[in-house]
């Protein structure tokens, strides 16, 4: 129990925990010595080829499956001691909408809102408002089997938001969506980014997750193999910011006036890249040296990395 | 954040209301499946009401060839079939419960919820069973009513409540023995043809009940009922053990991985090597094997009796009530008089033995075999009965024994002296052997009911049966050897000094 009473009063700064967290399933090794926390208001991307332990972890977090070893806190409460606390503070997303067809919506949110613990009234208010927000208040009165796939993924949407959790699991929430029904639920997402709640992302999607997250976790057979920022991963894992200059005439001697500066990586008729780690100094002095030389500049633009970039060549080592 | 309602769950109470709130989804879903209702609909209103009218002509019919017996036999009869055949739904709901909700991949977001296992459990297995017993009681109703207006006949009170706890009970043990299997499945198809497993021994018990309804012999289906209950608590208590969300979302495809169920097994074989507290390794090479000799005499195997107490105490149990058999009886067929004649009995007289089919020829290596093939024969009736028939198995020849104990009283020699001729010799051994072996292989048994906990149902399946063989090797067997030399070659010296001639 003290190990409880002292993560519960550390709410504000781990709403998610993991120490050490490992998952065996009779001698595969899903998830290995998984260690992170998650603070509230932050969205945390699981980003992993398929089998990488991303479902297996969230499972965990969910309190359905129990570590093998190591330890799980979830809003405080240990997913392993107390499992029922930590599924009522959970929303859960899962992979399939796993929808139970031959019910109408308003029964179904009923059902759901009710395991969770919210009255009849409290749980018809927050489903309706949960459907308009996700364009579908007709959604109430259809019967499941009718909805489109979107719809579907919405609904369960709805389900695993229906009990306010101050915990969202969200594995592939997007999947399934038309790029419009995607757009709404990714800005619904970000809406829920709150003071108090911590979102776990699981998605293929890497500009959702870099649109999305505040910090990406990158999976590989169970272990975490990067972590931070979208910003921090590219500098750490694609060196240094990369620039691009555009000149008016041909580079035919701009690299010599510029090589105590920065050194040219590549070259074309009137543009060249350099990389820099320190763009604020250098650019400025670039644009200087090239100003005192009359060499008319059209553009300096950093040359967008993608997170594709940062994933592949950490999921490809 | 919306705040849980806790006044909701204080006045409530928050375990029933979880399970109500989720029957009230099962049965809502059940009755929304027209597969499901259109033959209970049939069977519950069209059925019985055909059954009426079908006795009410049958009864006409018998009773103009002389034969009314027939009719009134036929009418319970007909009773207990109009309750049984909805009850049959059950079994196809229960199945599909879990392992559907699997396949339909509605099972993960139910899991999710605050639901215990416990609670999941109970909540999927009474909702399976409500509208098939509902339905069930309602047939009964329909067919007793068309009767009672065809024919003016009502059932004596005991026989309905009879056939009303008799559905009951048996619409509990599909119900439940389909959950088990539901929730240790991987599909609907596997599981479809696992309830074999049910649907075999149900129509058996069927049959008898149908024999016994004929037989007009109402008292004998009490002890079914009986029978049933104990299943029912069994296999209730076995799905609440071995239960667990992990192994419902875990379990993705039904693979056997005999490498790793050997490797567990021979892990469980193993023991640590002991000898009285003696630094192993500071003794001479040669010496070692004492290590491993004191690590299973001196550890190994006392741990598994003390972790075996309750199957033992189970065997011990089930001994004193064969004794009990046994007497009572000797007290009710007592053998003619001169059947029981020891006066000229020899240390030859058991080398005759062989004469008589069923027992083994009167050699050590005769009795022995005898005897291992026995306690084999428990041990592998006691996986497919959660351990009930190997206990079975043994307290029949116990009962065979006091029942001729008794006959010897009643005969006038000393029931002590002919106990301890004929049997303790080699008894001393052989009971305590055969005891133990009885007790694992009724773990054996157990294991699929009540794993230990923290284990799965294979791992304590495995972990019982390398019990079983570490100690019937190291232990039973040597001790079967020696009381099938003493059988052979002291008891009827023992046995013709006592009472020969």
């Amino acid at each position: 129990m003290g190990s409880v009473v002292v993560l519960q009063s550390a709410v504000l700064i781990a709403m998610i925990d993991l120490v050490g967290l490992t998952k065996r399933f009779d001698g595969f090794t899903a998830v290995d010595r998984v260690t992170l926390s998650v603070a509230p208001g932050e969205i945390l991307a699981l980003l992993g080829p398929n089998g990488a332990g991303k479902t297996t972890t969230v499972r965990v977090l969910a309190a359905i499956l129990r570590p093998t070893m190591g330890h799980a806190f979830v809003a405080g409460y240990s997913v392993t001691e107390h499992a029922q606390e930590v599924r009522r503070r959970v929303g859960l997303l899962t992979e399939y909408p796993g929808l139970y067809l031959r019910m109408r919506g308003e029964d179904y949110l009923d059902f759901f809102g009710r395991l969770m613990g919210l009255d009849a009234d409290e749980c018809e208010r927050r489903a309706r408002e949960l459907l308009a927000r996700f364009g579908m208040p007709e959604a109430w009165d259809q019967r499941m089997g009718t909805y489109s796939k979107g719809m579907r993924q919405k609904m369960a949407l709805v389900r695993a938001m229906l009990h306010d959790p101050p915990v969202l699991l969200l594995d592939e929430p997007t999947s399934a969506m038309d790029p419009h029904s995607a757009k709404l639920v990714r800005d619904t997402v970000r809406s829920l980014r709150h003071h108090r709640r911590a979102i776990v992302i699981c998605t293929h999607n890497l500009a959702e997750a870099e649109a999305l997250a505040s910090r990406i976790a990158i999976i590989r057979r169970g272990r975490i193999i990067a972590l931070g920022t979208p910003a921090e991963l590219k500098a750490r894992l694609l060196g240094p910011s990369l620039m691009e200059l555009r000149l008016l005439h041909p580079t035919d001697g701009v690299v010599n006036l510029i090589s105590d500066l920065v050194k040219v990586e590549v070259q074309g008729e009137n543009w060249l890249r350099y990389a820099t780690a320190n763009p604020q100094e250098t650019n400025p002095l670039l644009l200087q040296t090239l100003a005192a030389y009359g060499v008319g500049v059209i553009t300096l633009s950093e040359v967008p990395r993608s997170l594709e970039d940062v994933y592949l060549r950490v999921v490809e080592e | 954040m919306v705040a849980v309602t806790e006044r909701m769950r204080a006045t409530v109470g928050e375990a029933p209301r979880l399970v109500l709130t989720l029957i009230k989804r099962e049965v809502w879903d059940t009755l929304r499946d027209w597969r499901i209702i259109v033959p209970i609909v049939i069977l519950t209103l069209f059925f019985p009401a055909l059954m009426s009218f079908v006795a009410n002509m049958a009864l006409d019919w018998v009773a103009e060839y002389g034969a009314p017996i027939v009719g009134e036999r036929m009418l319970p009869f007909l009773l207990m079939v109009v309750g049984f055949f909805p009850i049959s739904f059950s079994l196809v709901i229960a199945l599909e419960t879990f392992v559907g909700e699997k396949e339909r991949r509605s099972l993960e977001p139910l899991l999710a919820t605050p639901l215990t296992d416990a609670q999941l459990y109970l909540g999927k297995t009474l909702a399976a069973m409500l509208p098939p017993l509902l339905a069930a009681y309602l047939g009964i109703t329909v067919y007793l009513t068309g009767l009672h207006f065809f024919k003016g006949w009502s059932p004596p009170p005991i026989l309905l409540v009879l056939v009303v706890l008799l559905t009951t009970a048996e619409g509990l043990v599909m119900v439940s023995g389909a959950v088990v299997i539901s929730s240790q499945t991987t599909s609907v198809r596997a599981a479809n043809l696992l309830a074999s497993f049910i649907i075999i021994p149900m129509t058996l018990l069927i049959q008898g009940e149908a024999i016994i309804m004929f037989w007009a012999n109402y008292g004998v289906l009490w002890w079914v009922v009986l029978f049933l209950v104990v299943v029912d608590v069994i296999l209730v208590r076995m799905g609440i053990h071995i239960f667990n969300r992990e192994e419902l979302l875990g379990r993705e495809i039904d693979q056997l991985n005999v490498a790793s169920l050997w490797r567990k097994f021979c892990g469980y074989l193993r023991w640590e090597p002991w000898f009285f507290g003696l630094d192993l390794q500071k003794m001479p090479a040669w010496l070692r094997w004492l290590g491993m000799v004191g690590g299973l005499y001196g550890r190994d195997i006392p741990a598994i009796l003390r972790r075996s107490w309750l199957a033992l105490a189970v065997v011990v149990i089930g001994l004193l009530f064969s004794a009990g058999i046994g007497y009572d009886f000797a007290t009710r067929y007592q053998l003619p008089p001169g059947v029981l004649q020891l006066e000229n009995v020899s240390a030859e007289t058991f080398s005759e033995l062989p004469a008589v089919d069923w027992l083994p020829v009167f050699t050590v290596w005769g009795v022995l075999l005898n005897n291992v093939r026995s306690l084999m024969a428990a041990a592998l009736l006691a996986v497919f009965s959660f351990g009930t028939l190997a206990v079975a198995l043994l307290m029949a020849p116990l009962a065979i024994v006091f029942f001729f104990v008794t006959q010897a009283a009643y005969v006038g020699y000393s029931p002590a002296l002919f106990f301890a001729a004929f049997v303790l010799p080699h008894g001393l051994l052989e009971l305590p052997a055969a005891t133990i072996a009885t007790a694992l292989a009724v773990r054996l048994g157990a294991a699929f009911m009540s794993p230990p906990r923290g284990m799965t149902v294979s791992d304590g399946w495995l972990w019982a049966l390398a019990d079983f063989v570490k100690v019937f090797i190291a232990l039973l067997l040597p001790l079967l050897v020696l009381a099938a030399a003493v059988e052979v070659r002291v008891t009827p010296t023992i046995v013709a000094w006592a009472f020969g001639g």
